[in-house]
């Protein structure tokens, strides 16, 4: 992995299995906007140290590094599945996550 | 480690280890399970001690293989490598029902709460478990289905069984055939 | 149809209690994610990329309308408005909260229902033809085994940590609508010379990344050995089926591996050891399963229907629908619906709560309130009087569920792909929102006739790409979704896989090269020949020829 790119953690919820993103207070967001992002691999080792300590205490469920880039000081997900994972799926839309629950 | 025997949490009377100087050093452990190598390799020396024997077998290592010794041994260990390796049941079904072995059928490696009834109804009798576990809660795990769909080692009457009985016993209510009958 | 007695319905309240206990040993933490994961898989709980998964079964496909009404209220209460109902008889919820689960699951339970073993390295929820009981080429009624082997397969001691997934289905006619010999084991019932009923049993079926079709161990086997010769297969399975490489460790891979005779031999001579004992199935216990499967009460109609015919002349619309989607029925003056849930455009598989207790009434209101669930992710209304189709087909209009399209080429299998799963490696659903919309001309698509097309996103094969006789497959090239297309597969008694046809296309071309083999075959095709006919008779040449053209934009 090249060291220039930028990385967050993300993972399932254990409660309810929504996309989580960790972030600089160590808490889990459902807003990537959230997320600490790490600059370099050490940044990036430390991080998912953190996350698997909170799956094995059960908040969260398979905690992983993606790629992310900034886009006017926000991070966006990199790869169609993270986008996917952010934005919900992209049919039914009608359906969508973003509609609460009726 | 915890033993549980017969629904009981019991002191383990046995020595199961693969990790002896040589055979004349195990008469000194008392009852012994040996690993299926070690059994094959020293049968006969084994054999000479006289002591209570057990066997350990690995997943995949049927026990048609040591048929003609079975009676030899007091106790077999079934290995669960990990608990989604289910191989064991299949090997303990058979060593009961094929083989006809009425010794003690223990259940060594991953084992844990949520397989223990499908254990206890494959034929095992005791189960080594990990000492981190509550052996206690463990045990509740048994009392969680009343009644079984398929003919098993537990002795229990099936629910096929069951309802003949109650068909026997002119209890059994009509079959409502289609769902319009449906009523609730 | 089958009713839960006491025992039953104890089992079923037993296991939710069970599972309740275990969300709650997850929750507390007295679980690791690694042991919940097996016991949450074999109550239908999967995690998915957004969220929980639930996949509830509906056994051998059959539904009372009441059923179907709880499947609406579930999707309406704890998910978010709409359920999936997928290829293998079973219904699946995208959104569900863990602690919510074990609620769904006894609700499911009060309407005699469950998500048990929809997942799992266990035998899976046994599938049938969607059109038992009422079709009109039937031998015997698959459902009867199906649900005996329903309960014998339910948390079976032995088999509940196979090496893989087990999954077998059941016909009972000779046109296979369940595509018996996908299954690791396909059974399909018949009689022998003395009348005696029986089944070919058929093993090591199964798709995913080495598609096989099941081969026939045993051309008769008497009904009452089943669940013996089932025990002995299984038994043979769990003990040298490879657990070391998951991609071999489905029985295929072993039957394969010694060889098709000698995996037969090793099966009869484990059944040997084990029949006429315990499984035997007795006359009493078959014969009262049976009972529950009595036809409804049917009334005695003439065969001809002339307010039917008056109908088909005077709407085009409902004679194409009536075309495509109404089956014949073994009774006189009764005809199988098939409602399709495919509308062009639209999502395959996915019925809104509302349209679920929309179906639901009709089913009461045209039939004997029952509603079956097809191979295609289609509903069926088994039981609809002729005289009745037209009214039928007016309210289903009105709910956006006439698609005149059944087993036509926007008839669609489609997995959830991208859009949901975690293994997926591309969008399955939005390509089958396009190539149907493109077919959406109800004269072009009538034109077309009967051909199956589906479309999976990655190999695992769930939307059974390769038995169609347009198969598309999503792959992932360096972050860009390409689909891969295979001509030539089979679903029904003569099932065959298809072959990969050329290089993949990019999304933007894959619904112009689906209309570029159409176009081949309309050019090619003998009179009232079907796509598969003709791709057998002429072979790829001609679609490689015009797929891969210089010409065409690639
Ligand atoms: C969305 C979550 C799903 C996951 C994670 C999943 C996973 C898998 C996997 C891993 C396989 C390959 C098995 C193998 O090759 O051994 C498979 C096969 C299959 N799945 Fe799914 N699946 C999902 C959804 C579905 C749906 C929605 C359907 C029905 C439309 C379905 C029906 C099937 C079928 C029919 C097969 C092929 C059977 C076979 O391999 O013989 N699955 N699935
Ligand atoms: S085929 Fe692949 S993408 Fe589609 S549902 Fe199955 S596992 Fe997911």
């Amino acid at each position: 992995m090249p060291t220039n790119s930028i990385q967050a953690i993300t993972a399932n919820r254990l409660s309810d299995g929504m996309v989580v993103y960790l972030t600089a207070q160590g808490q889990w967001s459902e807003r990537i906007r959230d997320c600490q992002s790490a600059d370099d691999p050490g940044m990036a080792e430390a991080l998912i140290a953190q996350a698997r300590q909170h799956a094995e205490s059960g908040q969260i469920v398979g905690p992983y590094l993606f790629k992310i880039a900034r886009q006017d000081g926000h991070p966006v997900p990199l790869g169609r599945r993270e986008i996917i994972r952010t934005t919900g799926p992209s049919v039914g839309t009608d359906l969508n996550r973003s509609k609460p629950r009726e | 480690m915890p033993l549980i025997k017969h629904g009981k949490l019991v002191e383990d009377t046995w020595h199961d280890t693969d990790d002896f100087a040589d055979v004349q050093a195990l008469a000194a452990l008392g009852p012994v399970i040996v690993n299926l190598a070690v059994w094959r390799q020293h049968r006969d020396a084994i054999l000479a001690l006289g002591g209570t024997l057990g066997l350990r077998l690995a997943p995949g290592q049927t026990p048609d293989i040591v048929a003609a010794d079975l009676h030899r041994f007091s106790l077999i260990a079934l290995e669960f490598a990990r608990f989604t390796d289910g191989r064991a049941y299949s090997q303990a079904r058979l060593l009961r029902q094929r083989h006809g072995f009425k010794g003690e059928l223990r259940a060594v490696g991953e084992v844990l709460r949520d397989q223990l009834t499908f254990m206890l109804r494959c034929g095992f009798d005791s189960f080594s478990v990990d000492t981190k576990r509550q052996a206690e809660s463990i045990l509740d795990a048994v009392a969680e289905f009343a009644h079984w769909y398929q003919p098993a080692l537990d002795g229990a009457a099936t629910i096929p069984a069951l309802r003949r009985r109650a068909v026997d016993r002119g209890e059994a209510a009509a079959p409502a055939g289609c769902a319009a009958n449906w009523a609730y | 149809m089958y009713r839960y007695d006491e025992f039953d319905h104890a089992f079923v309240t037993e296991r939710v209690a069970q599972f309740r206990a275990q969300v709650a040993r997850r929750v507390s933490g007295e679980l690791s994610e690694d042991e919940f994961k097996p016991l949450r898989l074999m109550n239908g709980l999967y995690l998915q990329l957004h969220a929980y998964m639930l996949r509830v079964a509906i056994p051998y496909g059959t539904l009372s309308a009441l059923q179907l009404r709880k499947l609406a209220h579930i999707a309406r209460s704890y998910d978010r408005g709409y359920g999936h109902f997928t290829t293998r008889q079973n219904i699946q919820y995208n959104w569900p909260k863990l602690g919510e689960v074990p609620d769904i699951l006894a609700e499911l339970g009060e309407v005699e229902m469950h998500a048990i073993q929809t997942s799992g390295n266990c035998i899976r929820n046994t599938t049938a033809d969607p059109l038992a009981g009422v079709a009109a080429d039937e031998i015997d009624d698959p459902r009867v085994y199906a649900e005996i082997i329903r309960q014998w397969s339910t948390l079976h001691p032995e088999f509940s940590f196979l090496p893989r997934k087990f999954k077998i289905a059941v016909t009972g006619a000779p046109n296979d609508r369940a595509v018996t010999r996908g299954h690791d084991i396909g059974l399909r019932m018949h009689r022998d010379d003395t009348g005696t009923p029986g089944f070919e049993v058929m093993v090591g079926g199964g798709q995913g990344r080495t598609p096989i079709m099941a081969k026939t161990i045993r051309s008769f086997l008497p009904v009452d050995h089943l669940l013996s010769y089932l025990e002995a297969i299984l038994r043979v399975y769990n003990q040298l089926g490879r657990r070391d490489n998951i991609y071999k460790a489905r029985i295929k891979i072993l039957v394969q591996g010694v060889g098709v005779e000698a995996f037969a031999e090793m099966v009869e001579a484990e059944w040997r050891h084990i029949r006429d004992g315990a499984l035997d199935l007795p006359a009493a216990e078959r014969d009262r399963i049976a009972a529950y499967f009595a036809p409804p009460p049917y009334e005695d109609l003439s065969a001809d229907c002339p307010a039917l015919d008056g109908a088909i002349d005077a709407d085009a619309r409902f004679a194409a629908w009536v075309e495509s989607n109404v089956h014949p029925h073994k009774r006189a003056g009764y005809a199988i619906a098939t409602i399709s849930l495919k509308p062009h455009g639209g999502i395959p598989g996915d019925a809104s709560a509302a349209q679920m207790d929309a179906v639901a009434d009709l089913s009461e209101e045209y039939g004997f309130g029952e509603i079956r669930i097809s191979y295609k992710q289609n509903l069926i209304l088994p039981d609809i009087p002729k005289a009745d189709l037209h009214a039928l087909w007016l309210a289903l209009d009105s709910w956006g569920l006439a698609t005149a399209n059944a087993g036509r080429i926007s008839d669609i299998i489609a997995c959830p792909g991208l859009d949901y799963c975690n293994l997926a490696n591309a969008r399955s659903i939005p390509i089958a929102q396009r190539i149907s919309e493109r077919f959406a001309d109800l004269a072009r698509e009538r034109a077309v006739g009967d051909l199956s097309l589906n479309i999976s996103g990655c190999i695992n094969a769930c939307a059974h790409h390769h038995v169609a006789n347009i198969g598309i497959l999503g792959v992932d090239k360096k972050g860009t979704e390409f689909y891969q297309i295979t001509l030539g597969g089979v679903a029904d008694e003569n099932a065959a896989v298809g072959a990969i046809i050329g290089p993949a296309f990019d999304e933007m071309q894959i619904a112009d090269a689906v209309e570029t083999i159409v176009d081949v075959y309309l050019q090619q095709r003998e009179t009232d020949e079907p796509f598969i006919d003709t791709y057998q008779r002429i072979g790829p040449g001609p679609f490689k020829e015009k797929l891969y053209a210089p010409d065409q934009a690639r």
